[in-house]
């Protein structure tokens, strides 16, 4: 049962705001999103219709809590047959970050933001990693971008990165 | 030719027979790839957690490749599809351009307009061309039978990529393999997600959504008797056909968690990463290609070219 004194009217034009949240309003529900998802033929916890009405309902802290907006693939399969332009990849992204901001984060993705932010690289680059690139006949590859370090500490991932 | 070559994260690190592959068939191809010590992550991994963080990244490379005055090449789809979108975002939308270089001016940098990304196999496709391609064919692959696996951001979403292919029906990668001599054979979801960038949040998904792709192209020869399609004998097919690390990564890397996990068998079905297979069909040895690196060894398919 939804308690309607529970929703947030709010919610919807909040997440609108996101860069890529802006056509939130513009779904009719119709589905086609649902349909196709890759995720969504293997586990129904992830449903993007109802997290879309979810949003539009603004059922926020059941959103913004979940497990389920984590497992967007980012295939963007949706977000090129959607026949409104609801943009639905990039609403999980806009859903993602407001979650992030609100303390929500998954482990994995702080992880990454961590190791982006210590290193401008998804993975630790050692010195085995370019004795073997010499070996192959590769060039070496930079170890460490403090300028990189730097622009996400000037972000709003400072925390995360710590 | 020439192209600032964008490595990414994944590429130097674990798919290093990619990178071989990619720079010998430049090579020859006449492509001069600029390698730029300065290219960091695309931004992909953090676009999750910050958008804007993800675009300040994408920007800050493009910064650089507009410095140079290069068009940028990439190997992995991800960082085409990150790099692009923010390209593409911040020549359209001034306020976040002057956000976005707000930041950057800390380090000295500033996006500019006029920078183009390619994937390498659309620079193979277009700038190339597949007649081009075959001129340059010195081994005989026409024994070969693949399946090719694009990968999302390679043409997804379409507004980023110009129409050079129809990514509700993609041809321009089998066009690529069959300019090499060997045959694409198509299968059942050709177009769906390799699972890869969930596989950190949730691995039970994204390793079916793996098998999925691995039965249905195994399942070829299922298909192709029952329906006696062409004259083709009926074999199995002798390679996956990748062009993206990640995607490799979920076939090649987690082949054995899967074949235990669901209790199937894909008879080490090998994954080759296209300039792999094109550098084949140019004569150059497998040594050069990094044949080596694939955790799948393609022993039987380089024994049927002569090879091992």
């Amino acid at each position: 049962m939804i308690d309607s004194k529970k929703l947030d009217p709010n919610f919807k034009f909040e997440v609108s705001k996101e860069i890529g949240g802006e056509n939130i309003k513009h779904c009719f529900s119709c589905g086609t999103c649902t349909v196709g998802c890759p995720v969504r033929e293997i586990d129904d916890k992830y449903n993007p219709r109802k997290i879309i009405r979810m949003v539009l309902l603004g059922m926020r802290e059941r959103v913004l809590k979940s497990d389920f907006i984590w497992l967007c693939s980012m295939c963007y399969t949706c977000y090129d047959r959607c026949p409104q332009g609801v943009h639905l990849t990039d609403i999980m992204t806009a859903l993602k970050n407001i979650a992030v901001r609100e303390g929500y984060i998954h482990p994995a993705f702080k992880e990454q933001a961590r190791l982006v932010g210590t290193f401008g690289r998804l993975y630790e680059v050692e010195d085995f990693d370019n004795k073997k690139r010499n070996k192959l006949g590769l060039p070496p590859v930079k170890k460490t971008f403090h300028d990189v370090a730097k622009l996400l500490k000037d972000s709003d991932l400072k925390e995360l990165i710590k | 030719m020439k192209y600032a070559l964008f490595l990414g994260c994944t590429i130097p690190v674990r798919s290093q027979n990619y990178e071989m592959s990619a720079r010998e068939v430049a090579k020859k191809l006449g492509i001069d790839f600029v390698d730029i010590e300065d290219f960091s992550c695309c931004g992909f991994p953090v676009k999750s957690s910050s958008v804007e963080a993800s675009l300040v990244l994408a920007a800050r490379n493009l910064a650089i490749a507009a410095e140079k005055k290069l068009t940028i090449c990439t190997l992995c789809n991800a960082c085409t599809g990150v790099l692009t979108e923010a390209n593409k975002e911040l020549n359209e939308n001034k306020a976040l351009r002057e956000k976005v270089n707000d930041k950057l001016g800390s380090i000295d940098k500033e996006f500019k307009k006029g920078v183009k990304i390619r994937h390498f196999s659309r620079i193979l496709y277009e700038d190339v061309g597949l007649e081009k391609l075959k001129e340059m064919v010195k081994r005989d692959l026409s024994s070969l039978k693949v399946s090719v696996h694009y990968g999302c951001h390679y043409e997804r979403p379409k507004e980023l990529y110009d129409d050079f292919d129809d990514p509700e029906n993609p041809k321009s990668l089998d066009k690529l393999v069959e300019a090499t001599g060997a045959r694409s054979i198509d299968y059942k979801d050709k177009l769906d997600c390799c699972g890869g960038a969930i596989l950190g949040v949730q691995e039970d998904i994204a390793l079916e959504m793996a098998k999925n792709k691995l039965d249905n192209i195994t399942a070829i020869k299922l298909e192709m008797a029952k329906h006696k399609l062409d004259n083709v004998s009926v074999k199995k097919v002798d390679a996956l056909i990748t062009q993206c690390p990640f995607c490799s990564i979920m076939y090649e890397d987690n082949r054995r968690k899967i074949e235990s996990k669901f209790n199937v068998q894909y008879n080490d079905l090998p994954v080759l990463f296209y300039p792999q297979l094109l550098g084949l069909a140019m004569g150059l040895d497998t040594k050069q290609l990094g044949f080596r690196l694939n955790k799948i060894k393609a022993t039987g398919l380089l024994q049927r070219l002569g090879l091992e």
